[in-house]
Formats: structure tokens, C-alpha cells, sequence
């Protein structure tokens, strides 16, 4: 191992890392805080490597740029944090309806409106599922680790390519601003959305999807003049709005998330084989929660840690296996309660589920969440 | 006028969803006529549109096309065109949708200065909503959401391009398809940022509203609110005042952002 492959880097830099070795070769952006360092790292680095930086206007602009960016046939990325991540959401329901793999960072800080610009908060969690409107499909990664972040940005990108869907990448500011170690792998497993065989090729149908629901692929300018549009479509990109085409269609979109889950799914199990307490938790509360949850088995207490990485689509099976032997499970979320509504709708009413929430801009600590599974 | 159209439309999305006396079929037919005298291949092109009735254009159009969100068509546009410069693109738009909502994607490209030809479908009114003021209307004129008239000032779109920094500004009127040609042609072949306003009559709702007539009445009021720009240094102040330039209005040479990334990469890379 080349030793330059060893980087002390932050969660943001780290981001940046992973989305170039994922094939990322356009990256648009406004400045905000706390993510800006991504799009300074990309205004540095792409240039070296032939691929394009461009600071748009706004976070509008930013995101429609790389949808058009990957149509012509750059994998791209956008980053922002709550104020712009809401400015994007029209454009993210444009992504999903028209099914460009594009990747979105949200560096989440504490909010509504402008909030608590470089503090940390998880309290944009629903919106990564629901922020824009409509029915629609959401894939989102959190990270909990600098190197778990280069890792996450790449599956980001082979997970938007796979699917033909964009993908997000939930970060707290935590682990955006903290540094770790990372060893930058000489190779990544890079991912492209799947073209058309040579009869499709021929024809070409861009929103013809095959048993796994996910449509070919071709760029702009590769022969096959094809029409993308934000309004209910057929198999051939143009309007259609019969009542048959558009049930068919926003099915498709969630359904083809929901099918190909099992790909898509990341998530550790830590001490949950006879975990007694389970914790779920994600992001850097997840570290804070591993360490309560050692703390707790020095006290004697059966206490485990099911840590999802994939957010959306859910572990839902896996959430209630690890809780299958659990008489109380904690969900400690720098928020108000978000993502433990989700456990809550899994598990059911049968077991009592403690909420941890903290949105005073500091970390949730280890003792409160020990508190939490050893008090109940 | 013996070129084939065809070649260029997408026969079986027609009829398209313009109005009887509607002008935005003429600046179509336009941009396709500059088009094929530049003998662009079609697989090259792209057309990127907003929301509204001009941005149903590129459905009918047989090249690339991006039917976007509304205002936005500029900022997928610099994607696209930045992503691959190869592709010739261009983005049609209407007053509404590049001058209100996407007011701000305007002034940008503008400075910018990217290669990209922006078509405003400029009939002042929102015509697929039905009929609301838009920030073209004319002070005193009528919409749906105006309807004592509106108190705003409208938009110049050719002093707002040139003052943004755009390098090709003109402005068009659909009655006179033979200057139009002439300008949109001269726009594709602009290095840089072009912007044409080509005013398109819509009697639908601007002529209904305000009573301005069937199309060939309000083309005659078009005229009136008009002069050609080659004629400006002969007429007086006076016999300008309230009315628009229609010609090519300003053309200059500025650096191209594709060409100056292109540099500014040879530059870090050291070659």
C-alpha cells in the first residue's frame, strides 16, 4: 500500500475523495455550510483529472446542472446542507421521475430555515425520504466513519447507476467536519447504468424497464435522440397520461427500489445476537451508542446496536430480526424523532421504544444513551 | 423554402398544443430552417425547454430533448453543455419561465457567457396557466391576476441579456419570419451566450384580455411598438420612447467558459 494512500481526512474531503473514485467527473454547487469544503476539494481536484467544477448561482441551478450534466454523460454530484437541500427538492422529484442517476450530499445542520448553520443535527432525515412532492422512490446513505463516508459516496454512485435513480448521501456535520484515518483504495468497484442491447439500441426506448424494473441507459449525442421530461411518460419518454400508463408508472419508480432492496441495504449488527436492549441508531450518534452500548454490557445489561447505513429504503426485516430477542429497544437522533417512527411502524406497539433526541447543536453523549437502555 | 421539415419534427407527436394564431410554431419553424442551413447533425443537438406553452417545443423536435422544470432549462442546459461541449444546445423558453422564476439562471448564463442559444417565446402573457401577467406584460395591459391592469414595469429582455453580459442579443417578431431566420441563424453561430427575444402573439389570452384583435391585428400593434434598429440613428428620441429595437442589438467577442475551463485545465495539468 502506497503510503500516499493514507489520508487524515475529514467526512467532507473524504466525500470528495470517494465521489472521484466513483467516476464523478462533474460536480456543481453553491457555497453553504457545513459541505462547502466538498465543493472546494472538487474545485481543486477535477480540474487535474479532466473532469468539470462549475459554482452555479444556486442550489437550483446546482442540482439541475448535474441532471443535464449526466445526460450528456458525466456521473455527477451536487452538495449542500438544509437550506439548499430544500431548494433542490423540486429538481430531486425531476431526477426520480425521469430517472437520471445523479447523487445528492445533504450535510445536515440543525434547522428549520437557516437554523444552526455548523452545528450538527440528523433532522433532515424525512426530507431525504419525502422532501419533494408526489409518490416517489428515495435511496439514503448516512455515514457514521470518514472512511465508511468514501465508501457511502461510492455506493451512492453505483447505487444511482444501478437503479437509474439519484441517490442521497445524509451526512451529519459531525462526521463531516471530524477527521479520521482513510486508506484510499488503488481500485473502487465503479458502477454504470446498464445500456440497451443492440435491439434496443436500435430503437431505443428510454423508459422501457426489464423485470428489474430499472429502463436502459445512453447518453445525449450517442444516436438515440430521445425525450426526457418531468411529466407522466411511456416507455418512450413522451407525455402520457392515461389512467393505465401513469398507475404503471409511479409503481415502477417506487417499486423499483423496493425490488432490488436487498442490493441496496447496508447496515451492521453489533452485539444484537442476544441483545436484550437494542439501539438504533445512525450517523455519528451511532458511535456515541456503540460505545453505551459496551458501557452497558460492563454493567451486565444484554444491549446491542443495529446501525443502519441505508436509511431508505428501510432494513425492515433485518431491524426486526435484530430486535427479536429485544424487550426495549432506545433510538437515540439528533432530531425530534424521525427516523425512529420508522422502528416504531416495524416493530409494532408490542414493545416500548425510548426516543434519545437532542437538537441543542451538541452530539448525543454515550451516558444518555446509556441512561436510556440501562434506566428503562 | 423547399427544405423538408419533416426530417426535423416528430410526426406522431403532432398536432402540437398551440392555438389558432399562436406565433410559437413560426419561431419553431425558424430555429429549424437556421438549423439546417447550418447542417447541424441531429444526433448533436440538444433542446432544452422549461414549463409552459413554448416549452412544449422540444416534443416535437426530432434531437435531443429535455423537457425540465419550470425556469430551470438554463441551469440543465449549462450541464449539459458543459458536460460535453460537442452538443450544440439550445434552450427555448418562454417570458414567464426565463424571465420571472428563472430570472436569476438568466443574468448568469448571461455573464457566463457559455455557448448556448436562448430562445424567449415572448408573448407576455403565462398562456398555459391561463392567462396571468407575466414579467413581459406591458404597463396597463391585462392578465387573469391583472385584471385592472398591470402597474409593473416590464422587463427589457435584450437590455437585461446585454447588460448580464450576454454576447449575441437581438430581438425578433414572428411576423417577419425572413429577419427572423437571419437572427436566429446568427445566434447558433454565436461563440458565447446568445439571447433572442422573438415576440410571438398570443390570442388566446393577451389579444382576448386586452382586446388587442385576432393575430394580424395585434402583429400591426407589434409593428407599432417597434422599429427596426437599423433605422434608430435616423429617428428621434421622441418617435423611439416606449418602443422596442428589433434587430440584432448587440454582438461582441468575450471569452467562452467551456474554452476557458478547457485552459484553465491545460494550466493545472501543466501541459
Amino acid at each position: 500500500m502506497a503510503s500516499e494512500n493514507v489520508k487524515f481526512l475529514s467526512g467532507n474531503e473524504a466525500c470528495a475523495e470517494g465521489a472521484v473514485a466513483a467516476g464523478c467527473r462533474f460536480f456543481a454547487g453553491y457555497p453553504i455550510s457545513p459541505s462547502s469544503e466538498i465543493a472546494e476539494k472538487m474545485s481543486g481536484r477535477l480540474p487535474k483529472i479532466g473532469g468539470k467544477f462549475i459554482q452555479m448561482e444556486d442550489e437550483i441551478a446546482s442540482i439541475g446542472a448535474i441532471i443535464g450534466a449526466r445526460l450528456a454523460g458525466l456521473k455527477a454530484m451536487t452538495a449542500t446542507s438544509g437550506p439548499g437541500f430544500s431548494l433542490m427538492q423540486e429538481n430531486i422529484g425531476y431526477a426520480a421521475m425521469a430517472e437520471v442517476p445523479v447523487v445528492i450530499v445533504n450535510v445536515m445542520r440543525g434547522g428549520p430555515s437557516t437554523g444552526n448553520p455548523t452545528g450538527p443535527s440528523q433532522s433532515d432525515v424525512q426530507q431525504c425520504r419525502w422532501g419533494t412532492h408526489g409518490d416517489h422512490p428515495a435511496v439514503v446513505l448516512s455515514p457514521s466513519t470518514i472512511a465508511e463516508t468514501f465508501a457511502c459516496t461510492v455506493h451512492c454512485f453505483n447505487f444511482a447507476e444501478r437503479l437509474r435513480t439519484p441517490t442521497i448521501l445524509a451526512m451529519d456535520e459531525i462526521v463531516a467536519h471530524m477527521r479520521e484515518k482513510l486508506v484510499i483504495p488503488e481500485q473502487v468497484e465503479t458502477v454504470w447504468a446498464k445500456g440497451p442491447d443492440e435491439e434496443g439500441r436500435q430503437s431505443f426506448k428510454p423508459y422501457l424497464a426489464g423485470e428489474d424494473l430499472v429502463p436502459p441507459w445512453m447518453n445525449y449525442g450517442e444516436g438515440a435522440r430521445y425525450h426526457v421530461t418531468g411529466l407522466d411518460h411511456d416507455e418512450t419518454g413522451f407525455p402520457s397520461l392515461t389512467a393505465a400508463n401513469m398507475e404503471y408508472l409511479h409503481r415502477r419508480l417506487v417499486d423499483k427500489v423496493e425490488r432490488n432492496k436487498k442490493e441496496i441495504l447496508l447496515y451492521e449488527n453489533y452485539r444484537t445476537d442476544d441483545a436484550e436492549v437494542l439501539v438504533v441508531a445512525y450517523g455519528s450518534t451511532a458511535r456515541s451508542a456503540k460505545r453505551a452500548v459496551n458501557e452497558a454490557r460492563e454493567k451486565g445489561v444484554k444491549a446491542g446496536l443495529f446501525r443502519p447505513v441505508t436509511l431508505y429504503p428501510i432494513a425492515e426485516e433485518e431491524i426486526a430480526a435484530a430486535a427479536g430477542k429485544a424487550r426495549r429497544v432506545v433510538v437515540p437522533e439528533m432530531n425530534l424523532g424521525q427516523y425512529v417512527l420508522e422502528v416504531e411502524r416495524i416493530l409494532g406497539k408490542g414493545i416500548p421504544i425510548a426516543r434519545v433526541n437532542l437538537v441543542n447543536g451538541e452530539p448525543i453523549t454515550p451516558a444518555s444513551i446509556l441512561s436510556a437502555i440501562v434506566g428503562g | 423554402m423547399s427544405m423538408d421539415y419533416f426530417q426535423y419534427l416528430r410526426k406522431e407527436r403532432m398536432p402540437h398544443i398551440w392555438c389558432p394564431g399562436c406565433g410559437h410554431g413560426t419561431i419553431m419553424k425558424s430555429i429549424l430552417r437556421a438549423i439546417d442551413k447550418l447542417k447541424w447533425n441531429k444526433d448533436d443537438v440538444v433542446v432544452v425547454s422549461g414549463i409552459g406553452c413554448s416549452s412544449r417545443t422540444p416534443g416535437y423536435l426530432d434531437f435531443n430533448t429535455l423537457h425540465t422544470t419550470h425556469g430551470r432549462a438554463l441551469a440543465f442546459a449549462t450541464g449539459v453543455k458543459f458536460a460535453n461541449p460537442k452538443l450544440r444546445v439550445v434552450v427555448v423558453s418562454g417570458d414567464g419561465d426565463a424571465m420571472a422564476i428563472g430570472g436569476n439562471h438568466f443574468i448568469h448564463a448571461c455573464r457566463r457567457n457559455i455557448e448556448i442559444t436562448l430562445i424567449v417565446f415572448n408573448n407576455n402573457i403565462y398562456g398555459m396557466t391561463g392567462g396571468q401577467a407575466s414579467p413581459t406584460t406591458f404597463t396597463g395591459a391585462r392578465g387573469t391576476t391583472a385584471p385592472y391592469g398591470a402597474i409593473e414595469q416590464p422587463f427589457d429582455v435584450c437590455a437585461l441579456a446585454q447588460g448580464s453580459g450576454a454576447t449575441f442579443v437581438a430581438r425578433a417578431l414572428d411576423l417577419d419570419a425572413v429577419a427572423m431566420d437571419r437572427i436566429i441563424l446568427a445566434a447558433l453561430q454565436n461563440k458565447g451566450f446568445s439571447v433572442v427575444d422573438a415576440w410571438s402573439q398570443c390570442t388566446t389570452y393577451f389579444g382576448r384580455q386586452n382586446k388587442w384583435g385576432d393575430a394580424s391585428e395585434m402583429m400591426d400593434r407589434y409593428k407599432a411598438l417597434t422599429y427596426n434598429v437599423k433605422l434608430a440613428d435616423k429617428m428621434t428620441p421622441e418617435e423611439k420612447a416606449g418602443k422596442y429595437p428589433v434587430g440584432i442589438l448587440h454582438q461582441v467577442q468575450r471569452p467562452e467558459f467551456c474554452e476557458e475551463y478547457d485552459k484553465l485545465c491545460a494550466r493545472v495539468q501543466g501541459k
